[in-house]
């Protein structure tokens, strides 16, 4: 009987070790596709596509300061977790990666692993960078070797235990990583295509527009049904079909338009959007632009992720806010929320106000701030930070009123809703 | 009155005040604003700044009006790339392009306001003695040449990049004097107005914030044209552009 017992436990210890042995094999394993190879493209020619191609993957955003080097890394990026911190990655041989050969960075963009084999945080969407082709990183190699070199060196990450263990990534990479160019959708055609390799690969939508579970991994089967972006404290909508809280409303050409120009009917880009569309989207090619909007009009519906709909606002709620509207808002916004042309955006179905997340709306009405400076709008029109002149009670009066009013029908907010992210803002 | 009820009480009226001054200029100025004039553009600017940059009414933020253009440019830019501090300023200024920061600097420069008189100063006579001659005559024992040296004879700054230094809150000019001093302030190599705040004491820069912000403005107050002093130092900002 005591053997049995024994034999029982040493079988349950055995199986927890293969099976640790299992998830660490699938967490460090390499993927070989490579996609579609590319014919060989002259010297001058690959490191044009390269620029344009890590504009589009907005590398520059984690890897370049404001006003710092292009590319010379130092960028803090908040997470639940700790902060990280881009890294250089200039020609320099021993702050950049300089001593790196295409195959290194190819191994960093599709299997997530730096030259030495050590396993990279997934800060760095290689989730997502994976579906890029090997020609293509290839290109964006070629072009980062013609940056300027800067011996300023990585700055280490600051994470919490247990995630400044690095070797622990391989069980999270087992179950959250899955490497792997995707072939073409052969019931779809070319731009629809070319849109998905888009949306998935380099512009890494899912990385703010996906939901993510406690451990910070998004999931293919939940869609891109948006949430609030752990550690900015912003709100990304879904990017589904659903009319209301998502792109149901948008043709292609639409999408397409926010996308380069940073506005668009009835929506202007804010936030880590603006940042988006400032560093990256806006130097999408007409084609390129279409081919994404055309992909996300494909999405089904998904139900939004984030807070059930409030109720709406009482009707002394609605007073408060609406005499606030007549003194600090509708000399721009007009009196029916329609706002003026691209100078000032309506706020009648403006989708930044009637989301299910009151955030952004109340991130706007706190702190302020200009529309994308893009080619087709280089002087915007500025928004004023209301944050030193309204208390929490106003705030909630007024985005109550604008999310109750002209049509709008996404409910009351609640002051307390406004001090959280007053709180998080680390503009004050 | 108590020390504490007296701090109540002015903390009171101070809110009071904010409550009915403070309110951004986009509302102050109805039925003025036109979409895609730059006075509509730079509302997030007024705001805060007050209408057509003429100060803020809160004490603190510093007028805009007519300071020379590069000044305002250089500070544009150095906010924007987070060379000098100020969060609420950077997020505003974010990726706009430096042609446009150019023309907002442009247009704040040619802004001519009439200053209102000042606040009249709370400091002793002996405190607001040593801010007038450190400002007019310097201190040549400790290697600093007067603020007149080269912000001007009139205090009203040297274009292209030199601002003027009357019309500012003293608690502005202090802040900012410390700034330099433990370098959060900084401008283009040689950096000669972190070379003078080095050498002031905090007696020094509470005695010239006290000082300077108590002069009456004189109209016409424009800065001196440019070239038209000899700089006792080398000063980066001057050539920046």
């Amino acid at each position: 009987m005591k053997r049995i017992v024994k034999y029982c436990l040493l079988a349950v210890v055995l199986a927890c070790l293969a099976a640790i042995a299992v998830l660490y094999w699938m967490g460090t394993r390499d993927d070989t596709s490579t996609g579609a190879a590319a014919a060989p493209a002259e010297a001058g020619r690959m490191v044009e596509q390269g620029r344009y191609l890590a504009r589009l993957g907005n590398c520059m955003a984690c890897h370049t300061t404001q006003g710092g080097q292009a590319y010379a890394g130092g960028t803090p990026i908040p997470t639940p977790f700790g902060t990280l911190y881009g890294p250089n990655i200039t020609p320099d041989p021993q702050a950049g990666i300089g001593a790196w050969s295409a195959d290194d960075f190819w191994q960093a963009l599709h299997n997530g692993k730096s030259k030495d084999g050590s396993l990279l945080y997934p800060a760095f969407p290689y989730t997502e960078y994976t579906r890029i082709t090997r020609a293509d990183s290839d290109a964006l190699f070629a072009f980062l070797r013609t940056v300027e070199p800067a011996s300023q060196p990585s700055r280490p990450h600051e994470l919490d235990f247990p995630y400044n263990q690095r070797s622990l990534l391989a069980f999270w990479r087992a179950l959250y990583f899955s490497p792997g160019v995707r072939p073409p959708e052969s019931g779809e055609n070319q731009q629809w295509n070319r849109g998905r390799y888009l949306v998935e690969g380099l512009g890494h939508c899912a990385a703010c527009h996906a939901p993510r579970n406690w451990l910070g991994a998004t999931r293919a089967a939940d869609g891109l049904a948006g949430g609030l972006i752990a550690g900015l404290d912003w709100y990304a909508p879904p990017l589904g079909g659903d009319p209301a809280a998502g792109l149901g409303d948008w043709s292609a050409q639409d999408i397409a338009m926010l996308l380069q120009t940073g506005m668009a009917r009835h929506s202007t880009a804010g936030g880590p959007m603006a940042e988006v569309v400032l560093g990256s989207s806006q130097y999408l090619s007409d084609g390129d632009a279409l081919a994404m909007g055309a992909y996300l009009k494909s999405l089904p519906a998904v139900p939004a992720a984030g807070p059930a709909r409030a109720e709406a606002p009482s009707a002394a709620l609605l007073d408060r806010g609406g005499k606030l509207y007549a003194q600090y808002c509708v000399q721009c916004h007009q009196e029916q929320g329609q706002g003026s042309g691209m100078a000032w955006p309506a706020l009648a179905g403006n989708p930044t106000v009637t989301a299910p997340s009151p955030v952004n709306a109340i991130r706007m009405v706190l702190d302020g701030g200009f529309a994308p400076a893009t080619a087709a709008n280089p002087r915007p029109h500025g928004m004023p930070p209301f944050a030193p002149v309204l208390g929490d009670a106003d705030v909630a009066a007024l985005v109550s009123y604008i999310r109750s009013s002209w049509g709008n029908e996404a409910g009351g907010v609640m002051p307390f809703e406004v001090k959280r992210v007053r709180d998080a803002s680390t503009l004050n | 009155m108590s020390r504490p009820l007296r701090r109540a009480a002015a903390s009171a009226a101070a809110a009071g005040a904010l409550a009915l001054v403070g309110a951004p200029a986009a509302a102050q100025g109805a039925a003025t604003l036109q979409p895609d004039t730059m006075q509509a553009r730079v509302a997030a600017c007024t705001a805060c700044h007050g209408e057509q940059g003429k100060a803020g009414t809160d004490g603190y933020y510093p007028r805009l009006a007519g300071k020379p253009v590069d000044y305002l440019y250089h500070q544009l830019l150095n906010f924007r790339d987070g060379v000098r501090q100020y969060r609420p300023m950077t997020h505003l200024l974010a990726g706009l392009p430096d042609g446009y920061l150019h023309e907002i600097a442009a247009y704040f420069a040619d802004q001519h306001v009439p200053y209102p008189p000042p606040a009249p100063p709370i400091a002793s006579a002996d405190m607001l003695e040593h801010g007038r001659i450190l400002a007019t005559r310097g201190d040549a024992a400790r290697g600093l040449p007067a603020c007149a040296a080269c912000h001007g004879a009139a205090f009203s700054g040297l274009a292209p990049a030199i601002p003027g230094l009357l019309g500012l809150p003293r608690d502005y000019i202090g802040a900012q004097i410390g700034g330099w001093k433990n370098g959060l302030r900084r401008a283009a190599a040689p950096d000669c107005m972190a070379d003078v705040a080095q050498k002031l004491t905090p007696q020094d820069i509470g005695a010239l914030a006290a000082w300077l912000s108590s002069r009456p403005v004189a109209e016409p107050y424009v800065p001196d044209p440019a070239g038209s002093a000899n700089l006792p130092a080398e000063c980066g900002s001057q050539a920046q552009r």
